[in-house]
């Protein structure tokens, strides 16, 4: 297919832009395949470049023969174009919707970018599982690397190569895989090394109604338990919520099969109840009303607040078990891939500093959430503006970003990198000019050959001059276990992804450069 | 001392209530201006002092397993609660304290037991420390159209006016008593605020006696003659920052509002801030919410929300925009009302000068603006605030909104204020402990009549105090060159940009601010860059002399490179005092039991007090709570 033909008006003169909290342009409008391009054609003024795939929903107004198009993107920005003729007009807006609704995860930008800069350092090869391996077989000869789901037959979500407790073969994880959701049977995400505890991760067993029991799944996970330990299991679903999925032949660990291990139920929302909160979040900050009655309910009625609570306190809980109380634990939910994976990734920040630099965070984000396979396409396929009917979109990577936000405000100088850093993941995971987050699972990416014909993210930021604007002047190394409150109190609204202000307050870094 | 009943009781138990696990066992002593708690046992000031004037009330809770509780709710949000073993004692102490913490006389306030070391001559300089004259000659006045009328030197014409008023040269003398006479309380319009620039005024009055058809030509000529004075403009704003409702209400009364048909080219505007008594059970609802232990998100939402706190600022905000807009974009000169001219009408005035002036975003300036317009203007610090046993309903937190309405501008305008929030938090404690003697009474004339002006011959001004501890209030992030930190601030008041003051109403809940200070660690990297600076200049100094005599320079360059480097891998101590919550209510058995005391907590991570590499006293609010810092001066 030719983007040609899809695009029937490529060029507009006497385009007007508006910008929030910026001064309008007026200039050109041209459409290509991938972009929206909005040049004044005049030095000095900022020219805007908008991925189509960014664009989350269009609307359309005319007063008289001006046509007004507002553009609603998925990273949250509100843009409005003026153009003049409505010809014109009606042809760039569907033009935009066209080509913002390609379906073929192949004609995306990604597969026709060319970097400007010369690649040093290839973000596809830096966070391979051999290497993680590595770190751990310096620390405990416990584990192996286990090559069964090799040709992702066992479990489609995984990557090839899975952490598994030493005794554990091959045919028993086979075994175990078929009586978890997906086949996502008990894997190693983090080994904390101070005291050797464990977590691990999966996805909900299939004991069904009938309380189906496996025992190489009960072995491999107490295979990690140390000689009269108990461990934890955490299901961050609510006790109900993992009742009644039995009923779809899911369910959760049976005390008689699983003695060595104690359950916590959690109550993190499925990912479908977490769009509507950002939904709902989003309409609230665009109120007009002015109204701070309304405002405060809207933001109560999103639970969007709630959520960030939620999940940041199962992430406590978790690092709780295995810091303080010395214990190993496993943590799912229903698949697995979603409110387990914030779980997992968020405790490691809270216990591992590693985590907390730039370099230890995109391995971070690399395993516990591209390898271990967080559904990116399907979860960033539309935002909060989506006109379409949900499917399975959901802020889920929103959502885990806006629990480390709150970790950093509340340890400023414990992390490496700043905000803008986390901004700039939120934009990337769901529009961008690099293939890193395509795709919904290693498998998937294999098949798109993404390594070869696109760019990795990671190539891009981590040259020094890029990197430059994503370090946080305060940083300090700080080696300890950082204890995050999360009570309401101490809980911010994180403003800068809504587009409530102008930019985010870069004052900090301006002042530590003039020092 | 006649009311201590009971002067100390051992074996006290301190609860803290973020977590039983840090309750401690102590002493308790009963001083005649402070409650002393001493920790048992424990080598580092285990010490918790609390003024007698700060607290708000006592309450004895029903008898427990573990004895009998006693819960002290402070002004400045603390709560603290002890349990007495015996009941007769905590009986005692309870109906002692309730007694030392409603003081009858102004004489029996702190501030005149309070007496640091210092001289004669210099406690009576502190109360030269800022020049009201000075502040209006800064603004440009007297100038030709307005000037200080003698008027009220004696406090005839208003008792709760200060003795000293700009008004039009152009009104006489009976105009203005005139004027007086149709104003509530005698408080006729004068001027508050002057725009140099534009020659535009905020003045402030109380409400007109107009009832239903009233009229005063001399108040009208007042207001004339204030629009007059404002050659550019053609018009005035008549504020009433009343409800309409409120205003309405108030004819019936014999007062009311201004009849546009009655004044000359004036533009009448109601603005709708509620009265002192819904603020106080705004506020009231406000403290619930954030005393709450372990709320869900929607609870606090729903409390915020019920509460209606933010509202109320948003609506002080928006008046005051609206007064800053007038006099800064439309050069129109503005009177502002309310009912009686020392509430809102303070409040407003206020916000907007320092959304118009950029001095009032100094230390020096707030200070200034706090004696000009509340102080001066009688603002009723001791009804308000409750200095002494008195009438309930007299009692609001109009000033505790004037400093959040500064908190949350600068959370819009990180770099637009000199001072920090420590500095709000350190004037609000002040303001209701009595500490010093500028909040005591409620006007000039009061403080003047009280037994011979013994508030200046006794007691002591706080804004030398905080001066001499500027270190600690300044905002490192301050930069009044850049441009949008000039001249008018335009803040945005959508409901989204008001938020809940964590660090005012749960000061003392350590647990619940960042572990680690942005502010803290940028003052430090200040310091040490300041220290850099004037190394290096000495350095230069060197050089040049060094450079004459063409010798050893190589060697002596070396050396800056050296200490430069020195300095700055000193470590910045941002490691912390830091232990998890109770993040699901008791479910692992036997939590760890190893913080008792807060040395154990500080041996568990490590801890470095990170107080200790700044160089101010009055290190992070939260650590007042160990011990008052200016306790170190009392004269017990």
């Amino acid at each position: 297919m030719e983007f040609a033909e899809l695009i029937k008006t490529p060029r507009v003169d006497g385009v007007v832009l508006h910008r929030p909290f910026m001064p309008t342009v007026e200039g050109t409008l041209c459409l290509t395949g991938h972009h929206l391009i909005l040049s004044s054609r005049q030095d000095n003024t900022e020219e805007l470049w908008l991925l189509h795939a960014n664009i989350d929903s269009i609307e359309k107004r005319f007063v008289g023969s001006l046509g007004t198009i507002i553009v609603k993107c998925k990273d949250l920005r509100v843009i409005q174009l003026d153009i003049p003729g409505m010809e014109e007009c009606l042809n760039i807006a569907s033009s935009i919707e066209a080509l913002s609704t390609l379906d073929s995860v192949s004609l995306m930008y990604p597969f026709f970018y060319r970097p400007l800069f010369e690649v040093i350092e290839d973000g596809w090869q830096l966070f391979v599982p051999e290497e993680a391996f590595k770190d751990l077989e310096s620390m405990t000869d416990e584990w192996r690397l286990s090559e069964v789901n090799k040709d992702f037959s066992v479990c489609p979500s995984y990557p090839s190569l899975l952490t598994v407790p030493k005794d554990i073969d091959d045919e028993s994880l086979c075994k175990a895989a078929s009586f978890r959701h997906g086949g996502r049977f008990p894997v190693l995400s983090y080994y904390h090394k101070k005291n050797g505890m464990v977590m691990m991760r999966a996805a909900q067993p299939l004991t069904g109604t009938n309380g189906r029991r496996c025992k190489e799944d009960e072995k491999l996970i107490n295979a990690t338990l140390c000689a009269g330990k108990r461990g934890y299991i955490i299901d961050t679903r609510t006790i109900a919520v993992a009742q009644q999925a039995k009923a779809r032949g899911g369910g959760f660990e049976q005390e008689a099969n699983y003695a060595q291990w104690r359950r916590i139920h959690k109550a993190i929302e499925r990912s479908n109840v977490l769009q509507e909160g950002l939904i709902k979040l989003v309409e609230a900050c665009n109120d007009q009303s002015h109204s701070m009655d309304r405002w405060l309910s809207k933001l109560e009625a999103s639970n969007w607040q709630s959520n960030v609570k939620e999940i940041l306190t199962t992430a406590c809980l978790a690092a709780q078990c295995i810091d303080r109380e010395g214990a190993s634990v496993l943590v799912h939910g229903t698949e697995g891939t979603d409110s387990t994976l914030q779980v997992t990734s968020l405790a490691q920040i809270i216990l591992d500093p590693a985590c907390r630099t730039i370099r230890g965070f995109e391995a971070l984000i690399e395993r516990e959430w591209l390898q271990a396979g967080h559904p990116f396409q399907q979860r960033c396929a539309q935002s909060a503006y989506s006109n379409g009917k949900p499917r399975s979109e959901a802020p889920v990577f929103l959502l885990f970003l806006d629990c480390v936000w709150q970790i950093l405000r509340q340890f400023p100088c414990s992390f490496q990198f700043n905000e803008n850093f986390l901004i700039m993941l939120f934009e990337h995971a769901y529009a961008s000019q690099f293939g890193t987050f395509l795709g919904n699972s290693v498998a998937e990416r294999l098949k798109l050959l993404l390594s070869q014909k696109t760019v990795s993210l990671w190539s891009w930021v981590n040259r020094p001059q890029e990197l430059e604007r994503f370090l946080n002047p305060l940083y300090e190394p700080n080696n300890l276990v950082i204890w995050p409150s999360v009570a309401p109190q101490s809980l911010l609204l994180w403003e800068v992804p809504l587009q409530m202000h102008e930019m985010p307050k870069e004052h900090m870094d301006c002042e530590i450069s003039m020092c | 001392m006649e009311h201590i009943r009971m002067p100390k009781v051992e074996n006290v138990w301190l609860v803290d209530r973020s977590s039983s696990r840090r309750t401690q066992v102590g002493t308790l002593y009963l001083t005649a201006t402070h409650t002393i708690f001493v920790g048992k046992g424990s080598e580092d000031r285990n010490e918790l002092w609390v003024l007698h004037s700060l607290v708000c009330n006592v309450v004895k809770h029903k008898a427990s397993q573990s004895g009998y509780p006693l819960l002290i709710h402070c002004k400045n949000f603390q709560v603290i609660q002890f349990i007495f073993p015996q009941e007769s004692d905590c009986h005692d102490v309870y109906i002692s304290l309730s007694r030392l913490s409603r003081p009858e006389k102004y004489e029996e306030l702190y501030c005149f037991s309070f007496n640091p070391n210092v001289g004669k001559a210099e406690r009576e300089h502190s109360w030269d420390f800022l020049d009201l004259k000075a502040e209006y000659s800064r603004m440009g006045l007297p100038n030709k159209l307005w000037h200080v009328t003698p008027i009220n030197r004696e406090y005839r014409v208003c008792d709760t006016y200060p003795a000293d008023l700009f008004v039009p040269k152009s009104v006489t003398l009976p105009v203005i008593v005139g004027s007086s006479k149709f104003r509530s309380r005698g408080r006729f319009p004068t001027l508050s605020y002057y725009c140099k620039e534009n020659h535009a005024t905020i003045c402030r009055s109380s409400q007109p006696l107009s009832g239903f058809s009233a009229r005063c030509l001399e108040d009208e000529q007042m207001l004339q003659a204030i629009m007059k004075s404002n050659p550019g403009s053609r018009f005035m704003y008549v504020v009433d920052t009343r409800p309409k409702l409120n205003a309405m209400a108030n004819r019936a009364a014999g007062k009311g509002y201004e009849n546009e048909d009655n004044y000359c080219n004036i533009k009448f505007q109601f603005i709708g801030i509620e009265n002192i008594h819904v603020m106080r059970n705004s506020q009231q609802k406000l403290i619930e919410v954030s005393a709450l232990r372990s709320p869900s998100m929607g609870e606090f939402l729903t409390g915020l929300e019920n509460s209606d706190w933010l509202r109320h600022i948003k609506s002080i905000m928006e008046a005051g925009l609206f007064i800053s807009k007038a006099v800064a974009e439309e050069g129109v000169s503005v009177l502002v009302h309310c009912s009686d001219g020392w509430d809102r009408t303070a409040q407003v005035c206020s916000v907007a000068s320092v959304l118009l002036d950029p001095y009032y975003r100094t230390l020096k300036g707030l200070m200034v603006l706090f004696e000009k317009d509340w102080v001066s203007f009688g603002h009723r610090f001791s009804h308000r605030c409750g200095h002494l046993i008195g009438e309930a309903k007299e009692v609001s937190p109009v000033i505790d909104q004037f400093l959040e309405c500064i908190w949350q501008l600068m959370e819009q305008f990180p770099c637009a204020f000199e001072y920090n929030e420590k500095f709000l938090i350190s004037i609000h404690n002040h303001i209701y402990s009595c500490h010093y003697g500028n909040f005591i009474c409620n006007s000039q004339k009061e403080r003047k009549d009280l037994i011979l002006c013994i508030i200046k011959e006794k007691t002591h001004s706080i804004w030398p105090h905080l001066w001499e501890n500027k270190l600690d209030f300044m905002n490192p992030l301050f930069k009044p060159d850049q441009s949008q930190n000039q001249g008018l601030l335009r803040p945005s008041t959508a409901p989204y940009c008001f938020k809940y003051w964590r660090r005012l109403y749960n000061r003392f809940d350590r647990e619940l601010h960042p572990r680690q200070s942005e502010l803290d660690s940028l003052m430090t990297v200040k310091e040490e860059t300041q220290q850099l600076e004037e190394e290096l200049a000495l350095y230069e100094q060197k050089m040049a002399v060094l450079d004459k005599e063409h010798a050893k320079t190589l060697y002596m360059q070396k050396g800056v490179l050296d200490s430069k480097q020195a300095l700055w891998s000193l470590p910045l101590d941002t490691s912390l005092a830091n232990t998890p919550q109770d993040y699901i209510s008791g479910f692992i058995g036997g939590a760890p039991n190893v913080f008792t005391l807060q040395q154990g907590e500080r041996e568990s991570s490590g801890v470095a007090d990170f107080s200790s590499h700044s160089s101010g006293e009055e290190s992070l609010p939260s650590e007042e709570s160990v011990k008052d810092p200016d306790s170190d001066e009392t004269a017990m």
